[in-house]
């Protein structure tokens, strides 16, 4: 059922607005995996960055990408919660120092979705931040790279969906936006190097475009 | 659909034609000589193919569906332009006002409300907008924005809602055809004035007319492409306006000139920013303003000179 939905609301709602409302410069579209297991690592601007990615990805996975989200956030309510879990089909995480018991692994529920060979959707940054601005990486990934070292980490940098809908915003203004698809990486390291690789990554893709100030 | 003259079914099957013949060149071409690269061509008439026939419909069509259409290409090339230039954050609801004004100067156009569509972006726009970033009270930029932001609209809304008033002048302004033959006659020989304007410059360019704003304009492919244009133009006059041959060469002067301006200063932007292509969006052919540089300046001359000698 929450199947079906989740198709009718991508395919009627999201494709049209992004789409038509917003538009696509994506380089190395072909990066993207086709099938899971997969991590995209993704900079995280807007709450728009999931959908975009789900969007841009094969539509019949579709129901198996899982954007990892933050608990005390999107579970807040219920009506929230069910379109976060039904829906966006989210992976809830406990942030530091939420509910979470001592000694239980953080990543537990990102680690079955990757062994039922989903895509997962990790922003390396925990959270949107400032918008257009690339924050320090949390260690998370490193982590999830390291237990899956088989699993291809893909880091996607995006630019736009900040201006268009930044945090603390509910009305999205138009802009053309950049997705830039970079080359998978493997967990061959210990976290902190692979975090440190992927951050190198990252930033030389965002070095790729040219972005007009936005300030 | 609309009750539109045959004259005007005959241009969309003179456009599409040319285009068939421009495919058939290119595909002979490529099997002749395999070692030479085409691909930027046939992506080039490949989005020539989608324009045309988006074009074609809209226009046969009904009314609303034509301006409509004529929104989205304005909306498409305000969205553009807003992303390449610098913008502030704090003018977020500033440019949600700007989009807006696009389909009220296209609902303008489509209540036939002449005196509306002329003053509502020049006047009202203009004055509403630095208002409304005022009341939003960020002073740091404030000249660079508000003085960005209306250009861009005059440039992608103002200038090209022309193209849509001519749609609906009244039938008496060109019994031949109406609009729609106006629109044909105006967007045909502006693009075909591109094109003619590259062709003799890349064939015989020697001298620079602007070298710092765009060195690959040359004299040779101003003076032969605007001639180009005027010949076809006076070809095309009797069938689609309501010109004599002398108001027809004015026409037509107007847009061979006109499109180069309008060309070299989308270029001046373009160059401005350090950006060669305004966006990706027409393959072979960059972005929306790359495509519609010319008719930003052929549009609002071309209507107003129609306009003056017979509505």
């Amino acid at each position: 059922m929450s199947r079906v939905l989740q198709a009718l609301f991508f395919w009627l709602v999201v494709r049209p607005f992004l789409l038509v409302g917003i538009g696509f410069n994506v380089r190395h579209r072909e990066r993207l995996p086709v099938a899971g297991p997969a991590i995209l690592a993704p900079n995280h601007n807007s709450h728009l960055d999931a959908v975009v990615l789900m969007t841009l990805l094969p539509a019949r996975q579709l129901h198996r990408i899982r954007p990892v989200a933050a608990a005390d956030y999107f579970l807040r309510n219920r009506v929230l919660a069910w379109f976060a879990r039904a829906i966006m089909g989210i992976i809830p995480i406990e942030r530091r120092g939420g509910g979470r018991e001592a000694g239980a692994d953080p990543l537990a529920a990102v680690s079955q979705a990757l062994e039922r060979g989903e895509i997962v959707i990790l922003f390396p940054e925990g959270t949107r931040g400032e918008p257009e601005q690339l924050a320090a990486f949390k260690s998370g990934i490193g982590h999830l790279a390291r237990r899956y070292p088989r699993v291809p980490v893909i880091p996607v940098f995006m630019h736009g969906l900040g201006k268009t809908l930044p945090r603390g915003s509910l009305v999205p203004v138009p802009f053309f936006c950049d997705v830039f698809v970079g080359e998978a990486l493997y967990g061959l390291e210990d976290h902190k190097a692979f975090v440190e690789r992927l951050t190198g990554r990252m930033q030389a893709m965002a070095g790729e475009g040219r972005f007009p100030v936005w300030a | 659909m609309k009750d539109l003259h045959p004259h005007v079914f005959a241009a969309l099957a003179g456009i599409f034609g040319i285009l068939v013949l421009a495919t058939l060149v290119v595909w002979l071409v490529g099997r002749a000589r395999p070692s030479l690269d085409l691909g930027e061509m046939r992506a080039r008439i490949k989005s020539w193919w989608v324009m045309a026939a988006a074009f074609a419909l809209a226009l046969v069509l009904t009314r609303k569906i034509s301006l409509a259409f004529f929104a989205f290409v304005s909306f498409l090339a305000l969205k553009e332009y807003l992303s390449l230039i610098p913008t502030r954050r704090a003018d977020r609801h500033v440019l949600l006002l700007a989009y807006l004004s696009i389909p009220i100067q296209y609902l303008w156009i489509g209540m036939e409300w002449y005196g509306m569509f002329i003053v509502f972006i020049p006047v009202y726009v203009f004055l509403l907008l630095p208002m409304r970033m005022v009341l939003i009270g960020e002073t740091a930029g404030f000249l660079r924005s508000a003085g960005t932001l209306h250009w861009g609209l005059m440039v992608t809304v103002f200038s090209i809602s022309h193209v849509a008033y001519l749609l609906v002048l009244p039938q008496r302004v060109n019994p031949l055809g109406g609009g729609a033959a106006l629109v044909l006659y105006l967007v045909f020989l502006t693009q075909a004035n591109d094109v003619a304007q590259f062709l003799w410059g890349k064939s015989l360019g020697r001298h620079r007319v602007v070298p710092t704003v765009s060195p690959n304009k040359t004299w040779e492919g101003l003076l032969g492409g605007a001639g180009t244009t005027v010949l076809l133009g006076l070809l095309l006059a009797r069938w689609l306006t309501p010109f004599n041959l002398r108001e027809a060469a004015a026409a037509t002067l107007i847009i061979g000139f006109g499109g180069f301006i309008g060309d070299i200063v989308i270029s001046a932007l373009k160059r401005d920013l350090g950006i060669k292509d305004s966006g990706i969006l027409l393959p072979g052919h960059g972005g929306i303003l790359d495509r519609i540089d010319s008719l930003t300046y052929t549009a609002p001359l071309f209507f107003h000179y129609t306009y003056y000698l017979h509505a």
